[in-house]
């Protein structure tokens, strides 16, 4: 058994297999300091909530306590690994400062309260708001670490029992483009790809994917494919100099905001050079003539100069891509959250369709998302969707949910798309929206432009209901506080990106008196007393299997078909990926092998929607394009950003995350071994601008935009000039004076969206930058072995010492597919 | 010949939808959508304008190839009204109307687009006739986007 410090090494020891082969197993695991594996009373399967990767494990349990972690070799998706930051995050469960009881506000203050006094409050507030205004008045924003029971019924109290159209979750900000280019693409949501591609592809495409820290397990499975025999080429596309930039043939650095020109850019060359499968392209797809047109617009040396870069560089990413045998695509945030995208990750997607590479074994496309659950927000209706991937424009899905329900089909609104957070934000800010409840999520750090989101969430006339485990930015503004069970509290089922679900087992009783979000929601539901039509309990079910057995209904002949699932069968083996029926028990492993669709206009999830102005098609226009039912190959202009650099504000500023944090560090930041590893926040910026502003390593630097100003220590970083990178996982319930506000990334972002997705903009906005004073002598507090890597040598190397040591457990054999 | 009629008309009407556009976009800065998506959608009108004045040479027409100004004070004065308005319900009425506005503009010149690709086959002018298949799918586009809108954000304005 070998042992790795973690935080120095990530992605730990390798295993080297070839194309075809099957991916070793390597068991990861991590127990408290003086308990050994014998002293472990129980082990309890889970996965983890810490990314999206959806890593199996089982929680360790001591003395009625959780004592560690241990990867599931059995599993498909990690054949035992786990990221660095489940190894050590379990400890944040037992955090001191978990929230334990209902809070309310009085005179100004939140003080204690119980669960009785809390939910009354809040139950009061819901009827009048029903009386006075009806169900428009109301707004429930969740998240995408809760589990599928949770957001399903969530999706039920809201679409159904009140009635709202205002239901969203913060994977507005993480997965909506995921969603949405597919659904542009195949009219459906669903994941085409399965991590498995990895085993066998050639080639394998980044597109603003830092893998390495968003999935490390995904790049752990990369990197083995990498140091093993015939190994794939890598291409990037990341303005950072990512260590999947460090792995790859071909880096492309694009400015931000052009991500739609450099893929017209490819898509010119490959049609140019006819790396078309005109065969799949014929028989599959409509669509192929306007993108031909469309990128004709696009030589490689417009594209050099809109994007900045080389314009043999995009020739020659483009030939690897042309000449692919098993090409696999992969897109994040990069991507999601930067101008244009839908219509960017949308080419990412016709690359694979015009090469008919969709369906084969590592030929495929993996939109990925950056949360745990968000798959599951996602198909149960909770992030402007309607559940079982339903159409909101065709009447005959919301009859089918009006049935499931028992509920008059004119009590779920479907007049238009459920509205998405930031339309919810402009509702709250202009007073018709004022009950707005928050589950599992931190707006007043998340979202974008944060003075302007304080405002609104501390006015008077709103009344906010904020669920979480720990106190917050965003508990600070509430009126009713309530406290959560969270991930070993509680049981559930969750999804990955690449559509295997898990089991997550109850290993721990949950803090004082929080309660499991499916709890809170069922509560609220009985004591509102919501019906159905025959005056039934409305839901109807109790505790997370019955809610899941209703989810199973829910879904049965959707696409994300869970009906051969149970949480017997999902005990003691490896995690399934849906669709699973009866005709398919052990999961379906990509989806349009075929290249048949779910895209008939009478099934499909999604018309589509004008892919620069936003604008839904009508069902008619839908049905003339696509009667047939095939994939949409859809063509975008290239559109300056919204936001461009000027003599005032030189710079532009992307924001993202590091590998030893997870969103606003509520639980990473009481982690000792990962808070240790990024302890602060810190700016990312080339040799050459550093130069100019005469700034050094570790230099306090002030950084400003239309919208506030922020200080941050230097790393002088491989990061393309005329670009600064900040962490977006710092906000202010740790920091020394949070009253400040000069610390949180999105201080300074824009407020601006996707007009297809509604994902905001984080990765576009204009900033100056200037140096305020030395630092203390050291390096910023940033990692060194990650993309903030420093282009200085003689940087002390991020370590996690004795504390941060795994175990690794190697073995020859390859695990479960 | 009436083809310049056709021409002079059709360029007046593009120029009015890109003002239009721009005047809604500051009128609504507050409706960050709205502001940013109106904008884009002017350029097309932009460009449109600015074809049409080249062709407009050939049939002897003196067409202005910018588009109509508004005064930057002006704009600058709705952008800030819009954002001191934005804790106030009754913009939202004022969007609709506007929105409403837009889309019977755009109409508009759809249908004049219309109007010169019917003249221009007959003319049997092609450079006229490609010029109308590439724009009037945009003037299309534009009106569908307000229409788009009116759709999604009316039933919170006049429920809420």
């Amino acid at each position: 058994m070998a042992s790795h410090d973690r935080i120095a090494e990530p992605w730990g020891e390798r295993a080297p297999y070839g194309p075809g082969e099957s991916w070793p197993v390597r068991v990861d695991s991590h127990l408290a300091s003086g308990i050994d594996a014998d002293q472990v009373d129980r082990w309890v399967q889970s996965a983890s909530l810490l990314h999206s990767n959806g890593d199996a494990m089982d929680i360790a349990v001591s003395g009625g306590r959780i004592v560690g972690v241990r990867g599931r070799a059995i599993d498909r998706v990690n054949h035992g690994r786990l990221d660095p930051k489940d190894l050590f995050g379990w400890q944040a469960n037992s955090s001191p400062d978990r929230l334990t009881a209902p809070l309310i506000r009085q005179g100004g203050q939140l003080v204690d309260s119980d669960w009785d006094t809390a939910m009354d409050v809040v139950v009061r507030r819901s009827q009048e708001l029903l009386e006075q205004q009806g169900p428009s008045a109301l707004a429930f924003y969740t998240t995408g670490q809760l589990f599928l029971e949770e957001y399903y019924t969530l999706s039920v109290i809201a679409h159904g029992a009140i009635g709202t159209n205002h239901v969203d979750g913060n994977t507005r900000l993480c997965t909506a483009t995921a969603a949405e280019a597919l659904k542009e693409s195949f009219a459906c949501d669903g994941q085409p790809g399965s991590y498995s591609d990895v085993d066998h592809a050639d080639v394998i495409a980044l597109y603003g994917h830092n893998a390495a820290e968003t999935q490390t397990v995904l790049w752990m499975r990369m990197l083995d494919r990498l140091a093993g025999p015939n190994p794939p080429v890598v291409i990037c596309v990341d303005p950072r100099e990512t260590p999947v930039a460090e792995a790859s043939t071909v880096h492309l650095a694009p400015l931000p905001g052009t991500n739609v020109a450099l893929m017209n850019g490819l898509l010119h060359e490959i049609i140019r050079n006819d790396w078309v499968d005109h065969d799949y392209v014929t028989a599959h797809t409509v669509g192929f003539d306007e993108l031909a047109k469309q990128v004709a617009d696009y030589p490689p040396e417009r594209v050099a100069e809109i994007c900045q870069l080389p314009a043999q560089q995009i020739r020659e990413a483009a030939r690897i891509l042309g000449t692919a045998q098993h090409l696999l695509s992969t897109v994040l945030q990069g991507f999601y959250q930067s101008h244009q995208a839908t219509a960017a990750a949308v080419q990412v997607n016709n690359i694979n369709i015009i090469r008919g590479m969709i369906g084969k074994p590592g030929a495929g496309i993996l939109q990925m998302n950056g949360q745990p659950t968000a798959e599951n927000t996602r198909e149960c209706g909770a992030d402007g969707d309607l559940p079982g991937f339903r159409n909101w424009a065709n009447d005959s899905h919301v009859a089918e949910l009006a049935r499931l329900w028992n509920l008059d089909q004119m009590q779920i609104p479907h007049y238009a798309p459920p509205t998405h957070l930031m339309q919810m934000m402009r509702y709250v800010e202009q007073g018709s929206i004022r009950f707005l409840w928050v589950s599992g999520t931190n707006p007043a750090v998340s979202l974008p432009e944060l003075r302007r989101i304080r405002s609104i969430l501390s006015q008077q006339r709103l009344f906010l209901v904020v669920q979480d485990i720990f106190p917050t930015e965003t508990t600070e503004l509430a009126d009713v506080v309530l406290p959560a069970a969270t991930w070993g509290e509680k049981v559930g089922t969750f999804t990955n990106a690449d559509r295997t679900v898990h089991l997550s087992d109850k290993a721990v009783e949950p803090p004082g008196q929080a309660r499991a979000d499916l709890e809170i929601f069922l509560d609220y539901a009985r004591r509102m007393d919501f019906r159905d039509k025959d005056g039934a309990p409305l839901p109807p079910w109790h505790d997370a299997e019955s809610a899941f057995e209703a989810w199973k209904q829910c879904s049965a002949g959707r696409p994300c078909d869970y009906t051969g699932l149970s949480y017997a069968g999902l005990r003691d083996a490896s995690g399934i990926q849906w669709p699973c029926t009866a005709e398919h028990p052990h999961g379906t492993e990509r989806l349009y092998p075929d290249g048949q669709f779910w895209a008939a206009p009478e099934y499909c999830e999604s018309y589509g929607r004008d892919l620069i102005t936003g604008a839904p098609l009508e069902p008619t226009e839908y049905r003339a394009m696509n009667p047939a039912g095939k994939a949409v190959i859809k063509a975008a202009e290239y559109l300056p950003p919204h936001e461009t650099t000027s003599d005032e504000f030189p710079l532009y500023l992307i924001t993202g995350r590091t590998v030893f944090h997870f969103h606003t560090r509520t639980k990473t930041g009481r982690v000792p071994q990962l808070r240790a590893a990024a302890p602060q926040v810190w700016v990312e910026m080339s040799t050459k601008d550093a130069d100019a502003l005469g700034v050094s390593e570790g230099d306090l630097v002030e950084i400003s935009s239309h919208r506030g100003a922020i200080h941050a220590a230097a790393r002088i970083s491989g990061i393309r000039e005329g670009v600064l990178f900040l962490p977006f996982h710092y906000g202010y319930w740790d920091g020394a004076n949070p009253d400040q506000h000069d610390r949180a990334a999105n201080e300074l972002t824009i407020t601006d969206w996707d007009p297809v997705s509604k994902q905001p903009v984080f990765k576009t906005a204009a900033v100056r930058a200037r140096r305020i004073g030395a630092g203390d002598g050291h390096a910023a507090p940033a990692p060194t072995n990650t993309a903030s890597r420093p282009v200085a040598a003689d940087i002390p190397p991020t370590r996690g010492g004795p504390a941060a040591c795994d175990d690794e457990q190697l073995s020859t054999t390859g695990g479960a597919r | 010949m009436k083809l310049n009629l056709a021409l002079r008309e059709l360029h007046r009407a593009e120029r009015a939808l890109a003002a239009g556009l721009l005047k809604v976009a500051d009128r609504h800065r507050a409706d960050h959508e709205i502001y940013h998506v109106a904008r884009d959608l002017a350029r097309w009108s932009q460009q449109h304008v600015h074809e049409l004045a080249q062709v407009g040479q050939r049939y002897g027409l003196n067409l202005k190839d910018d588009p109509e100004e508004d005064s930057g004070l002006l704009a600058i004065v709705r952008g800030k009204a819009s954002e001191l308005a934005g804790r106030r319900p009754e913009p939202g009425l004022l969007l609709l109307a506007d929105l409403r506005h837009l889309h019977r503009v755009a109409a508009g010149v759809s249908l004049d687009w219309e109007l010169l690709a019917q003249g221009a086959q007959a003319a049997k002018d092609s450079e006229l006739l490609s010029l109308a298949r590439r724009c009037h799918p945009q003037s299309l586009r534009q009106m569908r986007w307000a229409n788009a809108m009116l759709k999604v954000l009316s039933p919170q304005i006049l429920a809420g």
